[in-house]
């Protein structure tokens, strides 16, 4: 016995559609090359209604018995007893409304977007409040062009800057990706052109490494080239220490790039004559170029950033020092932590003034990495 | 005597190599091997400082809370339990917030949002942590005290969110709710949570369409979707990121030294001023730290570095285990 059965001639079956309204395919007109998606969630009148009017009914009954009723105060408790009070209604309208199952839709929604917008305020609140901060102190020029070394921390903002801090970040991080860069997409070439045995020990120890806290790099570096070899701090430790915390990361994801480069291309290479050297130089490393300048920008914001391994190797002053082999040469996130730990509220606004400088450039670093994985991506095929 | 029954053995591929060859698969094992003797050259520096302080105080280096190395007592019972407690607070806060925005981002967000979301997202991750300490210090910490108060006002009879301080205080007692780990916990789940939303959203993202379509097909709502699809499917996301970010919490130094005001003891309290973890210790007292004392640092500096590496190997040995990634056509 079959449950189910080809249906009689003469017969209509329900689950087809009626035959005479199928085209033949021949007939068919050609397909559009956009077709219109089909919209899943439809959010009508009624539900946006539903939205506004909980948002408030919300409101209303916070205010009565938030701010009148109950002994309660304050902005951010307000506005929390106001999203509860907001998700209550709402879920009681849609509860009544629809059934369990839409109930459980909207309120997962509800969540979601709530998380996101307490991100996006979150992180809108730091970069905001760090420009804002910092302004007073960007506000003059001085900040740019003159280093610490005659202000005191009772001198106004109009004297003194962070201009040593600056230097010291850019030659820090620059002799750091001059050490890092090299080896590191050497050892991702050797990971995925070379390999052999022992390949697969590197690459696990460079991962495990990519865990190593930036602190340990800093004490490394400290009790290796500082106490082990006797150097003094200086600018060239400080780029050491960033370099151990950087290597790894940089390793690593110069790897996942060269992985993704098509084993084709290599292939058609090796196959026109080419030797291996040439492969990876001619075909491989310019077809990985978008992916690794991304991977080293990135790994340059991280570095840049960093002001545990600098703590410890760098020193501090208020001088502008140039040459990173003799003297401590301080940089953008040493200055900032040392200014903030002091009380003079001048102190703090340059502080801010360096977090706010430091903070543009990783924007600036950033929004590079981004323009070069769009070329990229556009750039390949 | 037929050619076909010729013994046909395969034809020997020798290929010598050209000088540029050698010299390049010389100079790029030259490179991975100075990669591996510098980052592997940490661990084993580290192990062999760290062992003469561990053999001097052998199992009381784990128990001992005090760090007075001119007393000859040391130990990092309490800094790693600092350590564990920030970074547990910080996961227990943006696990959720996380898991949340990366599937806003990839199930609701509008379709032209989405790309500057998910920059977004990765430039949080981008933003230095003396950002976030400066943040946590001078904007967010004059907020969130009115908050530890509130939890204890109202949760004080579970112990950990007890304070010691008189609640009906005619001035509200500010210090004492300064300064603990749960400030320093929501800085650092501030960082946290863009790392493991960033692995999530990349697992999520990676959802076979056919499965989803299915979901829909069968009649279930945008959350049935997720429930039954998204969520089985990046498991191996969820947890792998969450543990990522616990790496990164467990390690974070700037942030936890700006905020935290250090006691080294083991403080249940986690409202209450005073903590300290393994890396903002080792800030705080490298520079007075000579001989012996800079070996115990390194001890410690050891034990953090295990812990972070046991977490980021399980998260990435989750990752590659699981269904994530590979998707099935349909």
């Amino acid at each position: 016995m079959t449950v189910t059965r080809p249906p009689e001639l003469g017969t209509e079956n329900p689950f087809l559609p009626p035959t005479d309204d199928v085209t033949p395919i021949e007939q068919a007109a050609p397909i559009p090359p956009e077709p219109e998606r089909r919209r899943l969630r439809v959010v009508d009148v009624e539900d946006r209604a539903c939205l506004a009017g909980s948002a408030a009914a919300g409101l209303s009954l916070t205010w009565v018995l938030y701010s009148r009723i109950l002994p309660t105060e304050g902005t951010l408790g307000f506005i929390v007893c106001w999203w509860l009070s907001f998700t209550a209604f709402y879920l009681l309208i849609t509860g009544l409304r629809r059934g369990r199952v839409v109930l459980a839709d909207r309120f997962a929604v509800l969540l979601a977007h709530s998380a996101a917008g307490l991100i996006g305020i979150a992180l809108a609140s730091v970069i905001g409040y760090t420009l804002y901060r910092g302004l007073r102190a960007l506000g003059h020029w001085n900040f740019f062009t003159s280093d610490l070394r005659t202000a005191g921390p009772l001198e106004p903002l109009s004297a003194g800057g962070a201009l040593h801090a600056l230097a010291g970040t850019l030659i820090q991080i620059s002799m750091a990706i001059a050490v890092t860069l090299p080896l590191g997409v050497l050892c991702a070439v050797y990971l995925t052109e070379v390999g052999g045995q022992a390949s697969k020990l590197v690459r696990s120890v460079v991962e495990a490494m990519t865990a190593l806290p930036s602190i340990v790099a800093g004490l490394f570096a400290y009790v290796v080239l500082l106490i082990g070899l006797g150097m003094r701090l200086s600018g060239f430790v400080a780029a050491m220490a960033i370099s151990v915390m950087m290597l790894p990361i940089i390793a690593r994801s110069a790897e996942v790039v060269l992985r993704l480069v098509p084993s084709g291309l290599r292939e058609a290479s090796l196959a026109l004559g080419a030797t291996q050297w040439r492969t990876v130089w001619s075909v491989v490393l310019p077809t990985a170029r978008p992916g690794l300048a991304t991977a080293l920008v990135l790994g340059t914001a991280r570095g840049i950033g960093e002001t545990s391994p600098v703590l410890l190797t760098a020193g501090f002053t208020t001088y502008l020092n140039l040459n990173p082999f003799s003297g401590p040469m301080v940089s953008l996130p040493l200055f900032t932590f040392k200014m903030s730990q002091s009380p003079e509220e001048n102190y703090i606004s340059r502080a801010f003034g360096a977090a706010a400088l430091l903070l543009v450039l990783v924007l600036l670093l950033f929004a590079f990495s981004r323009w070069m994985a769009s070329r990229g991506r556009s750039g390949t095929r | 005597m037929s050619e076909s029954t010729v013994q046909q053995t395969p034809r020997r591929l020798r290929a010598s190599l050209a000088p540029s060859d050698l010299i390049f698969r010389l100079v790029a094992r030259g490179g991975g091997g100075l990669v591996l003797l510098i980052t592997g050259g940490i661990g084993v520096f580290l192990a062999y400082q760290a062992k003469p302080t561990l053999q001097t105080y052998g199992w009381k280096f784990f128990t001992e809370q005090a760090w007075q190395p001119e007393a000859n007592q040391i130990g990092v019972a309490a800094v790693l339990f600092g350590t564990v407690v920030i970074a547990t607070i910080a996961i227990a806060l943006s696990f959720p917030v996380a898991l949340a925005t990366a599937l806003f981002i990839t199930e609701w967000a509008p379709r032209g949002l989405k790309k500057t979301l998910v920059a977004l997202v990765d430039l949080m991750v981008a933003v230095p942590s003396i950002v976030y300490g400066l943040w946590g210090f001078f904007l967010l910490q004059p907020w969130i005290i009115h908050l530890s108060r509130w939890i204890t006002d109202f949760f004080g009879w579970i112990p950990i969110f007890r304070v010691d301080s008189d609640p009906d205080a005619a001035i509200f007692d500010g210090a004492t709710y300064a300064s603990s780990a749960f400030i320093a916990g929501v800085v650092v789940a501030m960082m946290v949570m863009p790392i493991a939303c960033a692995v999530m959203r990349e697992v999520f993202d990676q959802t076979p369409m056919g499965e989803r379509e299915a979901a829909l097909a069968l009649g279930s709502t945008s959350w049935g979707v997720v429930r039954a699809v998204v969520l089985p499917f990046g498991r191996g996301g969820i947890i792998g990121g969450t543990m990522l970010g616990l790496g990164r919490a467990l390690g974070e130094t700037i942030a936890v030294v700006m905020i935290v005001s250090p006691l080294f003891e083991i403080n249940w309290h986690v409202l209450q001023s005073g903590s300290i973890t393994i890396s903002s210790m080792i800030a705080l007292r490298y520079g007075e730290a000579s001989g012996s004392q800079l070996n115990a640092l390194m001890a410690a500096g050891l034990v953090l570095f295990i812990i972070t590496l046991i977490v980021n190997l399980i998260a990435g040995f989750v990752v590659s285990r699981s269904r994530s990634g590979a998707g099935t056509e349909i």
